[in-house]
């Protein structure tokens, strides 16, 4: 019996070291770090979920070309994140993307980097990419991070909010956000409030902002603390009095989901929504929904996004990565149909976009949703993207 | 500002009120059977989903407290007979360890479980709205309730262990273990249930909190430390202990956060001062900690001596 076992699963672990390297052996591998443990990991699953999805699409393929899809949880570490990296880039993999968190990319991107392959970004754009430490193998198909929070200061001009007092958790991203903010918002800036980053409990900032009557305010805060503020501050009474502007991180797609009927009439800065209104967003959700049985966030547009283009770049050049001209040529062009409507690189190799003004109210199916008011910029360019020269 | 002032004290008393139901058992099991047990933020985890699902399937308040009460109180009581038992004998670095390793696994098979989405809970009808307590303060009911269940709670733990049997024997287990041993009592199984109890606790902290925090793997890790100030503050072992030191840390913490920034702003140019104002806000309940630790080098009213 145990000898009969024994064979077997050596057969078996046989079978599947042998083929394995048999089925990739003209793919093009693609390195996907990602995070999917800890309680950000439900938007590595979004990310990966999405990418996949493109791939599935065209069976196993991106742009007529074989994929392998290397997908590594990187437990939100950047050491490890940075471990995995060189791990794969000493395996020869030519083209990374994957990573959700600002910090972890700037572990991954000059290690990758550094080894001669792609990294494309499918959610951070931190500043320091993006000005003068741009870098000819570095795209950022998502957003330059700056652009979401002055696309924020630009919703709260068009809402017309002449006082406002802004929150954000004491680390260098929410930093960036405030500042962010302040860059395109015309008003007056009563407070900013920093509050401590695993802060759970938010009532000792509504009593001050109660104090202070702003006209509304506008609050970065991303995850977990994000739904706990959103919650908080409908059920502390203040939400009646002062009205909330917030970046989509602050209440995406799934967060929505975790504070229910709280987030009801908060107004987002975004540059993407379910209920967008282009063909290649409607198939993607229409996708998605089919395959994973829940509403896309914003991160899974932005990653099926980056698989498109990856794949419009791969096609251009035949699933060639050592033709680093012919493949970074056509990935400026940005061949593809974006779920985000008009989509093109600026000279930093960073996307530039539309941004919206949405307000969190019932969608056509009777759920809360993120519903387009109007749009706040066109064709926005990041405020680095002057300073970068190759 | 008189109005801030009594609003912070409430939002004090709240959060002093919610760490003492996680410090209470905490205190029990660290001060009484001489176990770390940083699983103990887990239970309260385990609690929070527990409620939050039982929520969503039936729609009712009630279940969601039985729900939390019992998925905790349960899981508390595998995790002692599987796992913590065979530590009391061992140093606490092996009790480290080991339980650190149960946060792990339990994170794992609450995703397991439940799914990695944070689930959704809303506010009972009775106690969503807010009342009005002063002409300009208006304060949220489930707040206040929260303050209510943890001085019934207090009193409730001050009975069991002062009044009953069972609060004897526990007293008398943590002195000498083998004297009650000895008088015929199972003190294995008594242990069994003063932990449960802990979890039990944690599992009402959770369903509390539900409501108003996200529910979320890995929550009971960020209250955990917290929670170990509070018991060193108040003196490793006793719940008397464990209520003044949830209570001054509940207190230190939300008037710091709210009169050190406004304070430092009226002195410092605001640059500066957000970033100081940030920094000191994070570290008032450890330079709390510091303060009574050289005072009181065992803690305000420590369980023994």
């Amino acid at each position: 019996m145990r000898n009969w076992l024994t064979t077997v699963t050596f057969a078996a672990l046989a079978s599947t070291a042998l083929s394995a390297p048999a089925l990739s052996a003209d793919a093009v591998r693609i390195g996907f770090i990602t995070t999917l443990s800890t309680p950000a990991g439900y938007i590595g699953e979004d990310l990966r979920d999405a990418f996949n999805l493109v791939i599935n699409q065209e069976g196993g393929k991106l742009g007529g070309v074989p994929v392998d899809l290397l997908v590594e949880d990187d437990g939100l570490k950047p050491a490890n994140a940075k471990q995995i990296a060189e791990r794969m880039a000493g395996d020869g993999v030519k083209l990374f993307s994957g990573v959700n968190f600002s910090n972890v990319l700037a572990a991954v991107a000059p290690t990758v980097l550094d080894a001669g392959a792609f990294y494309v970004s499918l959610n951070p754009g931190p500043s320091v990419f993006a000005g003068e430490g741009c870098r000819p193998n570095y795209f950022v198909a998502s957003y330059q991070n700056d652009s979401y929070h002055e696309a924020g200061g630009l919703a709260a001009n068009e809402l017309g909010y002449k006082r406002m007092v802004i929150l954000a958790p004491n680390y260098q991203a929410g930093r960036d956000a405030l500042a962010g903010f302040k860059r395109s918002y015309k008003g007056e800036v009563l407070a900013e409030i920093y509050t401590k980053l695993d802060q759970t409990d938010f009532s000792v900032e509504f009593a001050r902002l109660r104090s202070m009557k702003p006209d509304a305010i506008y609050q970065f805060h991303p995850g977990g603390a994000g739904i706990n503020f959103a919650k908080q501050y409908a059920n502390s009474g203040v939400a009646k009095d002062i009205p909330m502007v917030l970046p989509m991180f602050s209440m995406d797609q799934r967060m929505l989901g975790a504070s229910g009927e709280a987030s009801k009439g908060y107004y987002v800065a975004a540059n993407w929504s379910a209920g967008l209104d282009n063909p290649a967003n409607k198939e993607f959700v229409s996708a998605f929904e089919a395959a994973y049985d829940r509403t896309p966030t914003v991160y899974a547009a932005q990653a099926y996004d980056t698989a498109r283009l990856i794949g419009s770049a791969l096609h251009a050049v035949d699933g060639n990565l050592d033709d680093t001209e012919g493949f970074r040529a056509a990935m400026m062009k940005a061949d593809f149909a974006s779920v985000r409507g008009n989509f093109r690189f600026g000279p930093n190799q960073h996307a530039i976009q539309d941004w919206y003004l949405m307000k969190i109210a019932p969608g056509t199916d009777g759920k809360l949703a993120h519903i387009v008011e109007r749009k706040v910029a066109d064709g926005m360019q990041d405020s680095y993207a002057a300073s970068c020269t190759f | 500002m008189s109005t801030l002032l009594i609003e912070q004290i409430l939002n004090g008393l709240q959060y002093g009120a919610m760490l003492f139901l996680l410090a209470s058992g905490l205190t029990l099991i660290f001060g009484i059977m001489g176990v770390i047990n940083l699983t103990h933020g887990s239970f309260y985890m385990v609690g929070a989903f527990c409620a939050a699902h039982a929520a969503t399937a039936t729609g009712s308040f009630a279940a969601a407290i039985l729900a939390a009460l019992v998925g905790a109180g349960l899981y508390g009581l595998i995790m002692e007979l599987v796992v913590i038992r065979r530590l009391y004998a061992r140093d606490h670095l092996d009790q480290v360890l080991a339980t650190f390793g149960m946060i792990l696994f339990t994170n794992e098979l609450v995703t397991v479980v439940f799914g990695r989405t944070p689930p959704f809970m809303d506010i009972p009808d009775f106690l969503s709205g807010t009342v009005q307590l002063l002409p300009d303060l208006s304060y949220p009911v489930v707040r206040l309730s929260f303050i209510l269940v943890g001085a019934l709670v207090a009193i409730g733990l001050w009975a069991l262990i002062t009044r009953t049997r069972i609060g004897m024997l526990i007293r008398a287990g943590a002195d000498d273990r083998s004297m009650v041993d000895a008088l015929g009592v199972d003190i294995r199984r008594l242990f069994s249930l003063v932990f449960a109890l802990g979890a039990v606790l944690c599992g009402l902290a959770g369903v509390m909190t539900a409501p108003l925090l996200a529910v979320e793997i890995g929550m009971g890790e960020r209250i955990l430390i917290t929670t170990f100030v509070v018991i060193v503050v108040g003196g490793v072992g006793s719940v008397r202990g464990a209520l003044i030191g949830a209570l001054l840390v509940g207190m230190v913490d939300s008037l710091g956060r709210a009169y050190i920034p406004i304070t430092l702003y009226d002195l410092l140019p605001p640059e500066i001062a957000s970033t100081l104002a940030a920094g000191l806000v994070s570290a008032s309940i450890y330079v709390l900690m510091a303060v009574i630790l050289l005072v009181r080098p065992r803690g305000l009213l420590p369980a023994r001596g």
